[in-house]
């Protein structure tokens, strides 16, 4: 009796101990590994040459990479801000009884399935202008239409964004639908019957419910944001010129095709801080919520 | 557990059955997946199978083979590298700087590459002297590929330097076609460049983008070599930005734009869409570049392999050199042979002008490796170098600041 | 968990509902737009897709792109076209979706059900390794894959997969076991049931939800994934989405879009269908437990 309780003490651990080794080998293993690689340098394969902090001066010194930060400032503010507000603007709309909404909500869904590799090359052809959006409005006989934002370096950024919304917008509204199913109908009603406007219903007391979801529909957004890759590479390959260079294709090309794995490596770990400095505080909040 | 047991079994298993197969192998890494480059290459895998020789296919395409070097990365860090792998310039030579690569002299002294190979080339088939890479074409890049309708209507004469060039675009736009088709990337922005520094002198060429002279990088030369860049970005469409090369060239096979300056792959593209080399387009090399050529030549790097898989590997160099392989394969590719002794003719009238050019390019010593397409200096050169052009080209950098910034740029990355 | 009803109870007149439909399928239309681009064109020779108007029905209508990206168009240096390669990102998916959800389900169970000092660190240090960015792991994780003799093999993918995927699933997991009412699983122990008893009685049968909240997040992800596919798959088990991106992605050759299309639509394929077969569940799974609410 005694050995066997003292096993079902252990089992739950022994459960947990692989995930833990994979996650400490596996991720922080590896970041430690970026963290020393930032500090050699490594051209086309990993050196061992340690130079300190002269791949971070480097890459603070290089146009490209200030251009690529300040694209992600404009590319997540939109992003995460067009997301959370369609997403939570359809599901509202979606939760008013609508009869179609076995039919409306695969369809909304369905871009989150697609990787851009797939769906890359349809978007370039649709914005660009001459046989996009622009040539068929002017088919039609809207000659004066105009659309040619990717053509544009100071609107190009704007058509990622484009794109990118379509992609998760699905996934939030689902995010929030399932929120908005959660709420307690009796709270509705009891405003009801005080005369409250279903506007001031959804503006007083729906949405400022809904603070969770949005908290965790921001860190997924960010966290996407952060790590779109595949979305610049299919729609702009970061041009016109880099006005849509991200810091992740910034990463990858010096680690992988300018052959400057150093540099590429100090640019890995600024995007994890960046990365951190959003999760970790909602991490604490996380926890320390399901203390309560 | 039993699970566990049946994994580790299958791995064994497949692990063995590797084992076996590798004595007469070959595993082959290439980024050759589109009809014609594909077709190409089954050539060589046919011939080695009628030796005996199987072919293990490995094809990871995109981005002009970046995503095949990541793999390749992968695949050698794994300890697991393929047996020849389809690479180009510079990365040959930093993979031999990494002692990856294997050793092809035995072979390349019995049939003498030396001798039949143009020099250019051997630059980076050899490191420290021994053969590391059998060439398989040679791909020439200042190529221009003209409307011959369009071009009939301008008088039908060739231009032959710049003036020329411009009376010629001039001329398209009075006609309403886009004078010049082109596509905004970054690769395509600085296959033009290379052909306009060419045409400004070999030499200056040579000192500004091998031999990456400050002086010549940031001399009045380039400045001229970066207005006339603007001046070509006038005869661009506003569309150009992102168009895939093979667009731009459909432009000039339509007469929608007048020519396109781009490699001989291009031709390709109006073979396919049963156009004539002659009688519908015209090729020329970029007015003023007349007798020299810039090349990049896409070669199977040799890597090291134990030693039950070496002759096959040898074997495989051997097939890639021999004139009937490069005959056939260079007619489907639309590039020329990478030897200079192998008849052209089963080649069309371009592909026979391309291998006369290169002939007399490498007597002359007027045959350089390509700045765009890496065979000028390193990838990180490159993409520095990129980085200005590009810039410049869409109009974010003035020509003078474009100099000042491609010097500096250089330095860092050198 | 109070059961909420399936709609909330707030009505409109009916000029409401008409602009309520009206926003909701302008939404959608958005939302078709690149499919509806790449199904057209896919049914379009190759000549007329080279005339423009990309929104133009077909004015022939053919089949040929698709028969030609399933069997004969150009992967490497055999016209095999995708169909060979689906079978391997199955063989790859299946098992590496299946061990991922188990062991997130095994570590939410222990994180929820059996909390021990440093509990909320580890989940904390799992959550994290979600937001890893994938470029940085591949050099150091093509080494170890060597070390184990796995590099280029289809378990040495799903292993990879695994690894990358247990952060989400057992936020998934430990979510949704977070409002599963503890007193069950004490009464169990009194009762002198294990911990693997438990599991499978009593937590198993109530997981559906959640483990198709799971096994979709993961499905997608893995069978969308480019980057480990290309880096670490051998010449025999080569997934899907490398096929697909050697069909559409030569450098130098001539390019058949509506090929490339048809091969894009049968790529997606199979998330489109767990997409749609499964999606109200998404919902569902969602709400009990993915997201806090």
């Amino acid at each position: 009796m005694d050995s066997r309780s003292r096993l079902q003490e252990l089992v739950p651990k022994l459960v947990l101990a692989p995930s833990f080794l994979i996650v400490l080998v596996f991720v922080y293993g590896f970041i430690a590994y970026t963290g020393f690689l930032s500090m050699t340098d490594s051209k086309m394969l990993p050196s061992y040459n340690f130079v300190g902090f002269s791949n971070y001066a480097k890459l603070w010194a290089l146009p490209h990479w200030w251009r690529a930060v300040s694209n992600l400032a404009i590319f997540a503010a939109l992003y995460i801000a067009i997301c959370s507000v369609l997403g939570l603007g359809l599901a509202i709309l979606l939760d008013q009884k609508i009869r179609a909404e076995g039919f409306l909500r695969p369809i909304y869904l369905y871009p989150m399935a697609l990787s851009f590799i797939v769906t890359g090359t349809a978007w370039k052809w649709f914005l660009d202008p001459g046989i996009g959006l622009e040539n068929t409005m002017h088919l039609w006989g809207w000659e004066s239409f105009s659309f040619n934002w990717i053509k544009d370096r100071n609107y190009a950024i704007y058509c990622v964004v484009i794109a990118a919304v379509w992609q998760s917008t699905g996934f939030i509204m689902a995010m929030f639908l399932a929120g908005l199913r959660g709420v307690d109908n009796e709270i509705i009603k009891a405003a009801q019957i005080d005369g409250a406007k279903t506007s001031t219903i959804y503006r007083r007391i729906i949405i400022p419910l809904m603070r969770p979801v949005f908290l965790s529909a921001f860190v997924v957004l960010a966290h996407l944001a952060i790590k779109a890759y595949d979305l610049i590479i299919a729609l702009t390959g970061g041009g016109p010129g880099q006005a849509t260079e991200l810091p992740a294709t910034f990463m990858y090309s010096y680690t992988f095709t300018r052959n400057q794995m150093g540099i590429g490596a100090s640019s890995a770990i600024i995007m994890l801080v960046m990365i951190f400095s959003i999760i970790i505080p909602y991490l604490y909040s996380e926890i320390r919520g399901g203390k309560r | 557990m039993r699970k566990l047991m049946t994994t580790t079994a299958a791995v064994a298993l497949m692990m063995a059955a590797t084992a076996a197969r590798a004595a007469e192998n070959v595993e082959v890494l290439h980024w050759w997946t589109s009809g014609g480059e594909a077709a190409a290459l089954d050539v060589l895998k046919k011939d080695l199978e009628s030796k005996g020789i199987t072919w293990t296919d490995m094809p990871v395409a995109g981005g002009g083979g970046t995503e095949a070097m990541t793999v390749l990365r992968a695949r050698v860090t794994a300890g697991n590298a393929p047996t020849a792998v389809q690479m180009l310039g510079f990365d040959i030579l930093d993979w031999a700087k990494e002692g990856a690569l294997g050793n092809l002299d035995e072979t390349a002294a019995k049939e003498g590459w030396d001798k039949v190979i143009p020099t250019a080339l051997q630059q980076f088939s050899k490191y420290d002297g021994h053969w590391i890479a059998a060439p398989v074409n040679v791909h020439s890049t200042n190529w221009v590929w003209i409307n011959k309708a369009a071009l009939d209507k301008a008088g039908g004469k060739e231009p032959t330097n710049w003036d020329e060039l411009i009376a010629l675009l001039d001329n398209f736009k009075a006609q309403g076609i886009t004078p010049i088709a082109h596509g905004g990337q970054p690769w395509q922005d600085a296959t033009i460049f290379d052909a306009v520094v060419l045409s400004l002198g070999t030499d200056f060429y040579k000192q500004a983008f091998i031999d990456l002279d400050p002086a010549a990088l940031g001399g009045d030369k380039m400045k001229e070599a970066f207005d006339r860049m603007t001046k070509l970005r006038s005869y661009v469409d506003d569309n150009f930005s992102g168009r895939d090369w093979n667009l731009a060239s459909a432009m000039v096979i339509e007469n929608k734009a007048g020519l396109q300056f781009m490699g001989d792959w291009a031709k390709g593209e109006f073979l396919k869409a049963k156009k004539v080399p002659g009688t519908d387009f015209v090729c020329m090399r970029f007015p003023g570049t007349q007798g020299s050529v810039t090349f990049n030549s896409d070669q199977f790097a040799m890597f090291k392999v134990s030693d039950d898989k070496v002759p096959a590997q040898l074997a495989m160099a051997s097939a890639i050199e021999s004139p009937t392989f490069q005959s056939a394969f260079n007619v489907v590719k639309g590039s020329v042979p990478a030897r200079t002794d192998v008849p052209d003719t089963e080649f069309d009238a371009c592909g026979k002008k391309g291998i006369k050019d290169l002939a007399e390019a490498n007597a002359s010593g007027k045959l350089f490796g390509s700045m765009a397409h890496g065979h000028a200096n390193p990838a990180a050169v490159k993409n520095a170098i990129y980085d200005v052009v590009t810039r410049e080209f869409n109009g974010e950098l003035t020509s003078e600041a474009a100099v000042k910034e491609l010097v500096a740029a250089v330095e860092a990355a050198k | 968990m109070s059961a909420p009803s399936p709609d909330n109870v707030i009505s409109h007149n009916r000029l409401t509902r008409a602009l309520i439909y009206t926003a909701l399928i302008l939404f959608a239309l958005y939302s078709l737009l690149p499919l509806y681009v790449m199904v057209v064109n896919s049914l379009k020779p190759l000549d007329e897709i080279r005339q423009g108007g990309m929104l133009n029905l077909p004015q022939t209508w053919t089949v040929e792109p698709w028969l030609s990206a399933w069997s004969t168009a150009q992967i490497g240096v055999q016209p095999t076209g995708l169909k060979p390669f689906f079978i391997n990102s199955i063989l790859m998916v299946v098992p590496a979706v299946a061990i991922s959800t188990i062991v997130g389900a095994l570590n939410g169970y222990v994180l929820t059900k059996w909390r021990f000092p440093g509990a909320n660190i580890f989940f904390g240090m799992l959550l994290l390794s979600c937001f890893i960015p994938f470029q940085i792991v591949l050099i150091p994780m093509a080494r170890i894959l060597g070390i184990l003799g796995l590099a280029g093999s289809i378990w040495g993918l799903i292993m990879v997969h695994v690894v990358y995927g247990i952060g989400f699933t057992t936020l998934y997991f430990r979510n949704y076991y977070e409002a599963f009412p503890t007193e069950l699983v004490r009464a169990a122990q009194i009762d002198g049931a294990s911990f693997f008893q438990i599991f499978w009685r009593i937590l198993l049968p109530s997981s559906g939800p959640i483990i198709v909240v799971s096994v979709i997040w993961q499905f997608t992800n893995i069978w969308n994934d480019f980057l480990f596919g290309a880096s670490f798959s051998g010449p025999y088990s080569t997934p899907m989405t490398v096929a697909l991106n050697n069909l559409v992605s030569s450098s130098t050759g001539v390019k058949e879009y509506n090929v490339h299309f048809a091969g894009a639509i049968l790529a997606a394929l199979p998330t489109l269908i767990v997409y749609i077969v499964s999606g109200r569940y998404f919902v569902r799974g969602l709400m009990s437990g993915a997201v806090k609410g």
